[in-house]
């Protein structure tokens, strides 16, 4: 049985359609990953798999039960409030202090249970974010753009740390990524979105698909065309895809 | 031992400081202040009205505080930044609640006694609303405490663990506005803010973690309203104000404590 199913969803922020008819299933232990330009709808999908928004159509079925584990892009926490590591790790429900020192081994920053959140560097962070998401032994973990702010080692060793929770814990991965290089290696299943599914399949299926080609470029395996896209906030989606083609 | 009338103040003042100090934690959090302040100064139109139609201060605080909270809670993200919306709502409503006073005729009402407090004045059947509110406030954050802390870190966190953080918004919206009608005696609306707010960032330095800093903002708050009330005796000094004034030194001394402290490690 699929852990989530999204049936002909569609999410609209005011009169700006922001997903039209996505529809999609992640099953139990494979890693999928979205890709898609700036403002393709990536975060809302994530975000109305965790309830935070509202579909103005369609629906998201969550499997009975399912244990999700969710980093956000970015987490702020204000300065005024005071955070141990630990403390951090037992919210909301409060976990047993083996569960926290596990989850820690197993993001790969098994000595900072007393640190404070603010002193943490942008690896740390990160990897006590993925911990947090560990603790309740999901078997759906949702990642958005995760190694932000991470230079590309960092990223890369982030990404392997998340095939390694994979196989350790059999838990399925839904992640959203623009580093394409990642997505090739790790990915068992690519969703292409810009608003709604452009393709999908397996990493070389969506790499050499039309579309994809349309929207990220062929060069260099996408990567580059895929960072210019990154700073193109105004793209304008053509079902053609011929203009943006290379 | 109730009979002394700065034995209820004292106990008035720490009943205040003890609901006042985990919410006074999240105000600060989630950079609340303003509201805190918006919803003291909207209480006033509330007093004005329970006195017009011969009701408790209290339940006529209370009614008005928790209409401009919900107010507000509800109008944030349409159309309007919530500062502006909050200076409008709560400006106005300060603005009818003293015009309002104005025309209550026959009765005298000492106005300053509900903008600065009058925690002297405090009476038995007062000590018992203030601790039952107190009671109410503290159960209700200490129910809700780690809902309340995921949705402060973030929203998304804490959809993703089962958490509506509008639910929990409205928590210490509802937890606001019954601080704020229990504390109108003691410091008045104009200094109620300054109770949530002061006790809450002097605990700051002191504190690694979220649970520690309410509860040395709990001391630093009853601290503040035994040495303020008592610098009020002996100096003839107005009590709230100085209640408050001693909060302030205390966050001044460790504030300035811990950059010391900071600079030298």
């Amino acid at each position: 049985m699929s852990l989530v199913c999204v049936d002909d969803l569609s999410i609209s922020y005011g009169a700006k359609a922001v997903l039209s008819h996505v529809s999609l299933r992640i099953e139990p232990g494979e890693i999928v990953t979205i890709v898609g330009p700036n403002g393709s709808g990536k975060t809302s999908l994530l975000r109305s798999i965790i309830g935070a928004v509202k579909p103005a159509r369609g629906r998201v079925t969550r499997g009975s039960n399912l244990r999700l584990g969710y980093v956000p892009q970015r987490l702020h926490i204000d300065p005024t409030l005071p955070m141990t590591v630990a403390r951090f790790l037992a919210l909301p429900g409060g976990a047993a202090r083996t569960i926290i020192d596990g989850a820690l081994a197993q993001a790969g920053v098994p000595n900072l249970l007393n640190a404070q959140m603010s002193r943490l560097s942008g690896g740390q962070f990160q990897r006590v974010l993925l911990a947090r998401a560990l603790i309740g032994k999901p078997q759906l973990l949702l990642l958005d753009e995760a190694t932000q702010g991470l230079d590309q080692p960092g990223s890369a060793a982030f990404y392997r740390q998340i095939e390694t929770v994979r196989r350790d814990t059999g838990c399925a991965v839904l992640m959203i990524s623009h580093e394409l290089h990642v997505v090739m290696s790790a990915s068992d299943r690519v969703i292409c979105l810009n608003g709604h599914v452009c393709c999908e399949g397996t990493p070389e299926v969506v790499a050499s698909a039309p579309e994809y080609r349309a929207l990220f470029g062929s060069g260099t395996m996408g990567a580059l065309a895929l960072y210019r896209h990154d700073h193109d906030h105004g793209h304008d989606h053509h079902h053609d895809h011929k203009e943006t083609a290379e | 031992m109730l009979d002394d009338f700065m034995m209820r103040a004292t106990l008035a003042g720490i009943g205040v400081a003890l609901a006042a100090a985990p919410l006074g934690c999240f105000v600060v959090w989630r950079r609340m202040a303003y509201f805190g302040d918006a919803t003291a100064h909207a209480a006033i139109l509330g007093v004005a009205l329970s006195l017009a139609l011969s009701i408790s201060v209290f339940a006529g605080a209370l009614f008005i505080a928790l209409l401009m909270a919900l107010t507000v809670n509800l109008l944030t993200g349409r159309g309007y930044a919530m500062d502006t919306l909050l200076g409008v709502l709560a400006h106005s409503a300060l603005a009818f609640g003293l015009v309002a006073v104005s025309f209550l005729s026959g009765i005298r009402i000492d106005l300053m006694a509900y903008l600065f407090g009058d925690i002297l004045a405090v009476s038995h059947l007062d000590l018992t609303v203030i601790w039952g509110g107190a009671a109410l406030v503290v159960a209700l954050i200490g129910w809700r405490w780690s809902a309340l802390l995921t949705a402060t870190l973030n929203e998304d966190l804490a959809y993703a663990s089962g958490i509506d953080p509008k639910r929990e918004q409205l928590v210490l919206t509802l937890a606001l506005a019954i601080t704020v009608a229990v504390a109108i005696k003691v410091v008045g609306v104009l200094l109620i803010a300054a109770m949530l707010i002061i006790p809450a960032a002097a605990a700051r330095p002191l504190s690694r973690t979220p649970e520690s800093m309410a509860l040395v903002a709990a001391g630093i708050g009853s601290v503040s309203a035994l040495v303020g009330l008592r610098a009020a005796y002996v100096f003839d000094t107005p009590a709230g104000p100085s209640i408050v004034c001693v909060a302030a030194l205390i966050f001044a001394a460790l504030s300035i404590a811990g950059k010391v402290r900071t600079s030298t490690q």
